[in-house]
C-alpha cells in the first residue's frame, strides 16, 4: 500500500473539480472494492476524494412511476426500499444476492456499478494482466479462467464484470446520471460498461473526474426476477446470472427484457434472445430457442465452457418461472 | 484395563470457561499481546517457482521513512543448521517454490513495512518448474513411511490375481486444499538477553520451541513460547513454519525491540501447509452377497522438494475393510511447490472420500443396500493390525443413523425423487479415525489458598480444551470444577504434546489424571497450602493389546437443481462412536464443525495452483470458498452412549477430526442418488452436474 492524501469535499461539484484537476485522484465511496485494491497494490492513487457523505443517498419517485436512486444509497437500503421491492423486484433480488450483509451495508449504488473484475490475475500484482498493466499480457486465457467471459471477450482480456445489481439495472433499462467537469449527462446502463477490446484497462465510459450521482429506473417491472447461480449459497460471485422481465399476453411474449451476468466484461443484454422471444408462444420450446439464439454467439474457453449449458439452463428456468408466476 | 475415572464433572455440558473473555475481547490472541515499542515485519516472497536470486535490491525499501531494516539472504543472521529445510529461511539465494520467503522488512508501522516490501526488487535466474501432480509422473517414489509413521504400502493375499464376481474399479481425485482458521498465523518475537520470547498462534508451544531451538542454535530453555488463546488451526498451526523462523531472525536484529508478524490471508496459501492433491485408484471386489474379497487403494500425491510430507491417505481403508486380498500404496512426487502439512484428518479425510464412494458403487453393483453391505463386511478384528478393537461400533452407528435419518424404505434408484426443479437424493458413508495418544506430557497439581492449580503446557485452539481439561482435573481430584484453576499455553508450564491427531484431550487428560493421583497419594484429601505433585503420562499396556479407533456414520440429503447443477444440502446427520463424551456441548461443536468442513470439502474447497506461475491464485476467502452460513442448514449429531475401557482414564477418544471423515463421501453418494451422476473428483461443482 502506498501513502495517499484524503479529502472530503462538501458537494458533488467540489468533488468533481478536485478529481478533475488531479490525474492521481480517485473517488472513494463505500470502499468495499477500492480499499482491497489499495492493500493489494492493484490501485495506487495519490488522492482519495471521499464522496460517501455527499447528499446523494435518497431514493425519489419519478413522474413515470420510476425511481431516481442516489449514487450514495447503500446496497442494503436500496434492497430493502419498499418501492424497489414492489416495482423492481429483480433489483432488490440482485442486491440481496450480492456480497454479504456487512458489505451491502457499506457498498453504494455508484460504487457497485464501478466494481472491478474479480479475475484472480487482475487482483494479483505478481502476475501479468492487461487490465491492470496494459500490454503485459493476459494470464487468464492460458491459465485459470473458470469465471471468464463467454461473450464479447478479446485476445487482450476475458474478464467478467462482477456486479449483480448492474445486471438487473441493465435488464430494467436504467440510466446512469453522471456529473463531470463539463456538466451532466445520462448514459444507459447497457452502454455504461465497455467490452474489453484492446483497451481492457477501461471498464466504463466514465471520463476522469466524472462522478455518478444517480441511477434512474424508468417505469416499473413488478414481475421482474433475478436468478444467480453459484456454488455456495451466499457470498460468492455469480457463475452466471439472469435478470428478466417478461410481458406476456394471450399466450404470446409481447416483450422481453433479459440481461445476463457473469458472462461478459459488462452486464450482457441478451438482445438476440429478446428478439427470438418477441411474438413467440410461451413455452419450453420458445425459451430454449431464445437461449440458443443468444448462446450461438458464445465463445467459451476450455475452462469456462460449462457456462454455455449453465446459462441456457438458467435462462430457460427463469423464463419458465416467470410465466408460471404470471398464471 | 485402564482405571476409569468416576464421571461427575465429566459428561456435563459446561460452557467454555473462557467464553466471557472471548466475548468481551479480553482473551488475547497472539498478535494482540501488548509489547512496548514494537517493530512490524512484512515478508518478501519469491515470485518464481524455481531458480535463484541473482540480485536483490533493497535500496528503495531501506530509504523509506520508518523502515528499520530489510533482511535478505545477504544479510540475515546465520541459522545453526540446514537440516530443517522448511525453517532454513534467508540463508540461500535458491528458490524452491513460489511464495517462499526471501526477505523481510522491519518498520515502525505495518503499513510502512508492507509498502517497503513492495519496493524490494529481485532479479532471478529462472529454471523450469514442475508444479502439476500427474498420476503417471516419472518422478513418483515410495516414501519410507507416511504421516506420522505408518508403512507406505501394505499387502495381503493376491490383490492382482483375485477375480471376484463383482468389481468396482475407479479413480477418485481430491484437490489441493488449505486450512483457513479465523485467526491467521501470527507471532510476536522478542530477543533480549539471549532469550527469545514468542507469542504465537500455535497448536503446541513446546513443539514450537523444540523445532525452533536447534535451527536457532539455542538451548530450548532460552526460548519461551506463549499461546493462551488460539483462533483455530486445523493442523496448520501444528508446528513451526518458515514465518516463525523469520520472526526469530527479525527479532535477532531488532536490538531488543519486539517484532510483530501477522501473515496475510494470501501469504498463508504458500507458507503454512496444505492438504496435498490426491489421485486415488480404488478397486473393490465382492461376491454376489457383497462380501469383500478384494480391496486395493493406490494413492498418488505430492510433496515439496524442500521437505517431505507424505499424507497417509489409504490408512483409513486398512482399518475399515477386511478382505483376503488387499493392497494399499502411497507414491509421492516432489514438486516445486510449498510444503504440504496437516489439514484436519490428514489421510482419512481424502482417503475415505474415495473408499466410501467406491463402497457405494459396489453396493449399487451388487444390488445391496449400502448400509447392509457395510454391516456384512464388519471384521472381527482390526484388519490393519490383527488386534481386537477396543470398541468397534461402526455397525451401531450406521443402524442408529439410519433410524434417526429415516433411511428405511429408501428407493435406491438414482433420480427417483424430485421436488419441483430440484433432484433429491440421500447418501451414507462410514467414518473412522484413530484414537491417538501422544507420550511425553507432564502436569503439576498445586494446592494454594484452598484451590487446586493444575498446570500443563497444553493448547486450546478454540476447541474448549481449557474447559474440558478442567472437568477432568476436577474429577481426578474429586473436587468441583469451581475449585480448579487450569493454566495452559506456555512453555513455562510443564511439557505438553501437540494438539494434533485428535490426541490432545486424551494425552493431557491422562497426564492430569496421573498428576492428580500422585497428589492425592502424597497429600490425601486434606492438603496443606503449597503442596505440589507432578505426574507424567503413564505407559498404557492396553495400547499394545487393542486397536483404538473411533467410528461414525454420515447421512446426507442433497438437492441438485436440474437446470443449473447447483447443490444444496438441506440435511446432514452423523452418529459417532467416540467413547465417553467429556463435555457434550464442546463435543457437539467439534462434530458439527467437522461435518461442516466435510461439506465444504465436498462442494467448494479447491486451491487452484496455476501451472504457469506455480502458486495458488485463488488465495483469499472471496475466491477460496469455504461453506458459509447459508450453506449450513440442518445438521444433527449424536453419539453412542458408551465408554472406551482401553483408551484412557476418561474412557474417551478424540473428536476433533472424525467429523470431517466420510462426510464428503456421504454427500457425493447422495448427489449420485439424486442425479445418477457419479462425481469422483472433488469438489462437486455445478458444472459437473449440468445436463444430468
Amino acid at each position: 500500500m502506498n501513502p495517499f492524501d484524503y479529502v472530503r469535499p462538501d458537494d458533488a461539484a467540489g468533488a468533481v473539480a478536485t478529481v478533475a484537476r488531479n490525474p492521481g485522484a480517485v473517488f472513494l465511496a463505500g470502499g468495499t472494492n477500492l480499499v482491497d485494491h489499495l492493500k493489494l497494490g492493484v490501485s495506487a492513487p495519490e488522492l482519495l476524494v471521499d464522496v460517501s457523505r455527499l447528499p446523494l443517498d435518497e431514493v425519489r419517485e419519478l413522474p413515470d412511476g420510476g425511481l431516481r436512486v442516489g449514487a450514495g444509497v447503500r446496497n442494503s437500503d436500496l434492497a430493502a426500499h419498499p418501492l424497489v421491492r414492489s416495482r423492481f423486484p429483480a433489483l432488490a433480488q440482485a442486491l440481496l444476492a450480492g456480497a454479504s450483509g456487512q458489505l451491502r451495508n457499506a457498498a453504494t449504488t455508484g460504487g457497485n456499478l464501478l466494481q472491478r473484475t474479480r479475475c484472480p490475475y487482475f487482483q494479483d500484482v505478481t502476475t501479468p494482466c492487461n487490465k491492470r498493466d496494459p500490454g503485459a499480457g493476459c494470464s487468464a486465457i492460458g491459465g485459470h479462467h473458470r469465471d471468464a467471459a463467454i461473450f464479447g471477450a478479446s485476445p487482450e482480456c476475458v474478464a467478467t464484470h462482477p456486479s449483480d445489481m448492474a445486471v438487473a439495472m441493465a435488464a430494467l433499462d436504467a440510466q446512469v446520471r453522471v456529473q463531470g467537469p463539463e456538466g451532466e449527462r445520462a448514459v444507459p446502463v447497457v452502454e455504461f460498461h465497455r467490452l474489453p477490446g484492446d483497451e481492457p484497462q477501461r471498464d466504463s465510459v466514465l471520463r476522469h473526474g466524472e462522478l455518478i450521482t444517480a441511477v434512474d429506473l424508468p417505469g416499473s417491472a413488478p414481475r421482474s426476477v433475478y436468478r444467480k447461480v453459484r456454488e455456495r449459497a451466499s457470498y460468492a460471485f455469480a457463475l452466471v446470472s439472469v435478470a428478466a422481465d417478461l410481458d406476456v399476453a394471450d399466450g404470446r411474449v409481447r416483450n422481453a427484457r433479459i440481461a445476463l451476468g457473469g458472462v461478459a466484461h459488462k452486464p450482457w443484454r441478451a438482445t438476440r434472445a429478446e428478439g427470438a422471444l418477441r411474438g413467440a408462444p410461451v413455452g419450453e420450446q420458445a425459451f430454449r430457442a431464445a437461449a440458443d439464439a443468444e448462446l450461438a454467439a458464445a465463445e467459451p474457453l476450455s475452462g469456462n465452457a460449462y457456462k454455455v449449458p449453465m446459462t441456457r439452463g438458467t435462462l430457460v428456468a427463469v423464463l419458465r418461472d416467470l410465466v408460471e408466476e404470471a398464471r | 484395563m485402564t482405571d476409569l475415572l468416576r464421571p461427575r464433572a465429566i459428561g456435563a455440558p459446561l460452557e467454555r470457561l473462557d467464553g466471557p473473555d472471548k466475548i468481551n475481547g479480553t482473551a488475547r490472541y497472539a498478535f494482540e499481546h501488548p509489547v512496548p515499542d514494537p517493530l512490524y515485519v512484512h515478508p518478501v516472497q519469491a515470485t518464481i517457482a524455481r531458480g535463484r536470486i541473482e540480485d536483490i535490491d533493497v535500496h528503495a525499501a531501506e530509504d523509506l521513512d520508518g523502515v528499520a531494516t530489510v533482511l535478505t539472504h545477504e544479510n540475515a543472521p546465520r541459522l545453526a543448521t540446514d537440516s530443517d529445510a522448511e525453517l532454513w529461511v534467508l540463508q540461500s539465494p535458491e528458490v524452491a517454490f513460489r511464495g517462499q520467503l526471501i526477505g523481510a522488512v522491519l518498520a515502525e508501522t505495518p503499513e510502512i513495512a508492507r509498502q517497503a516490501a513492495d519496493l524490494v526488487r529481485v532479479d532471478y535466474r529462472r529454471e523450469p518448474h514442475h508444479v502439476v501432480l500427474r498420476g503417471d509422473d516419472d518422478a513418483l517414489y515410495a516414501p519410507e513411511v507416511v504421516n506420522p509413521s505408518f508403512a507406505a504400502d501394505t499387502r495381503d493375499g493376491d490383490p492382482d490375481g483375485a477375480e471376484p464376481a463383482v468389481v468396482v474399479d475407479a479413480t477418485y481425485t481430491t484437490p489441493m486444499e488449505h486450512n483457513n482458521p479465523m485467526e491467521p498465523h501470527a507471532t510476536i518475537a522478542t530477543w533480549r538477553g539471549g532469550v527469545l520470547t514468542m507469542y504465537d498462534s500455535t497448536q503446541g508451544v513446546h513443539q514450537m520451541r523444540s523445532r525452533l531451538a536447534p535451527v536457532l542454535g539455542l538451548d530450548p530453555e532460552r526460548i519461551r513460547v506463549l499461546a493462551p488463546h488460539v483462533g483455530g488451526g486445523f493442523g496448520s498451526k501444528g508446528t513451526a513454519h518458515a514465518h516463525n523462523a523469520l520472526a526469530a531472525l527479525a527479532a535477532r536484529v531488532a536490538g531488543g525491540r519486539p517484532v510483530k508478524l501477522a501473515l496475510t490471508r494470501q501469504q498463508m496459501f504458500a507458507l503454512v501447509g496444505y492438504r496435498t492433491p490426491t489421485i486415488q485408484h480404488v478397486r473393490l471386489g465382492a461376491d454376489r452377497d457383497g462380501k469383500l474379497e478384494l480391496v486395493t487403494h493406490d494413492v498418488v500425491e505430492q510433496t515439496s522438494t524442500v521437505q517431505e510430507f507424505a499424507e497417509q491417505t489409504a490408512v483409513g481403508t486398512r482399518t475399515v475393510y477386511a478382505a483376503p486380498n488387499r493392497r494399499t500404496t502411497h507414491r509421492l512426487a516432489a514438486l516445486d511447490v510449498p510444503v504440504p502439512f496437516w489439514m484436519r484428518a490428514p489421510g482419512e479425510a481424502p482417503g475415505m472420500f474415495a473408499t466410501e464412494s467406491a463402497v457405494d458403487e459396489l453396493a449399487e453393483a451388487c444390488g445391496i443396500d449400502p448400509i447392509d453391505l457395510r454391516c456384512r463386511n464388519e471384521p472381527a478384528v482390526d484388519p490393519a493390525t490383527g488386534l481386537p478393537h477396543s470398541a468397534r461400533h461402526l455397525a451401531e452407528c450406521l443402524r442408529e443413523g439410519a433410524e434417526r435419518f429415516g433411511w428405511a424404505g429408501r428407493d435406491p434408484a438414482p433420480r427417483s425423487a424430485r421436488d419441483g426443479d430440484w433432484l433429491v437424493g440421500t447418501g451414507v458413508a462410514s467414518a473412522t479415525y484413530p484414537g491417538y495418544k501422544m507420550p511425553g506430557s507432564t502436569a503439576t497439581v498445586r494446592y494454594r489458598d484452598g484451590r487446586y492449580e493444575v498446570r500443563i503446557g497444553a493448547a486450546d485452539i478454540g476447541t474448549g480444551t481449557r474447559t474440558a481439561l478442567t472437568q477432568i482435573a476436577a474429577d481426578a481430584l474429586d473436587r468441583p470444577v469451581s475449585d480448579v484453576d487450569l493454566e495452559l499455553g506456555d512453555t513455562a508450564l510443564p511439557t505438553a504434546t501437540v494438539e494434533g491427531g485428535s490426541s490432545g484431550l486424551t494425552s493431557w487428560g491422562t497426564t492430569v489424571v496421573e498428576a492428580a493421583r500422585r497428589f492425592r497419594e502424597k497429600f490425601g484429601h486434606d492438603p496443606a497450602d503449597g503442596d505440589e505433585a507432578d505426574g507424567a503420562m503413564p505407559e498404557e499396556p492396553d495400547e499394545q493389546r487393542y486397536a483404538i479407533h473411533s467410528f461414525g456414520a454420515h447421512f446426507a440429503e442433497v438437492r441438485v437443481n436440474a437446470d443449473t447443477g447447483e447443490v444444496r444440502v438441506p440435511r446432514l446427520l452423523g452418529v459417532f462412536s467416540v467413547g465417553r463424551v467429556v463435555n457434550p456441548r464442546l463435543v457437539r461443536s467439534q462434530l458439527l464443525g467437522g461435518i461442516t468442513m466435510g461439506m465444504s470439502m465436498a462442494l467448494f474447497e479447491h486451491s487452484v495452483l496455476d501451472p504457469q506461475f506455480g502458486h495458488v491464485i485463488n488465495h483469499d476467502l472471496a475466491q477460496y470458498h469455504v461453506a458459509a452460513h447459508a450453506d449450513v442448514a440442518d445438521i444433527e449429531v449424536s453419539w453412542l452412549d458408551e465408554h472406551d475401557p482401553h483408551s484412557n482414564p476418561m474412557g474417551s477418544r478424540g473428536v476433533g477430526e472424525i467429523g470431517i471423515v466420510g462426510s464428503p463421501a456421504a454427500i457425493a453418494n447422495a448427489v449420485h442418488h439424486a442425479t445418477g451422476i457419479r462425481v469422483r473428483d472433488l469438489p462437486i461443482t455445478p458444472d459437473k452436474l449440468l445436463g444430468g
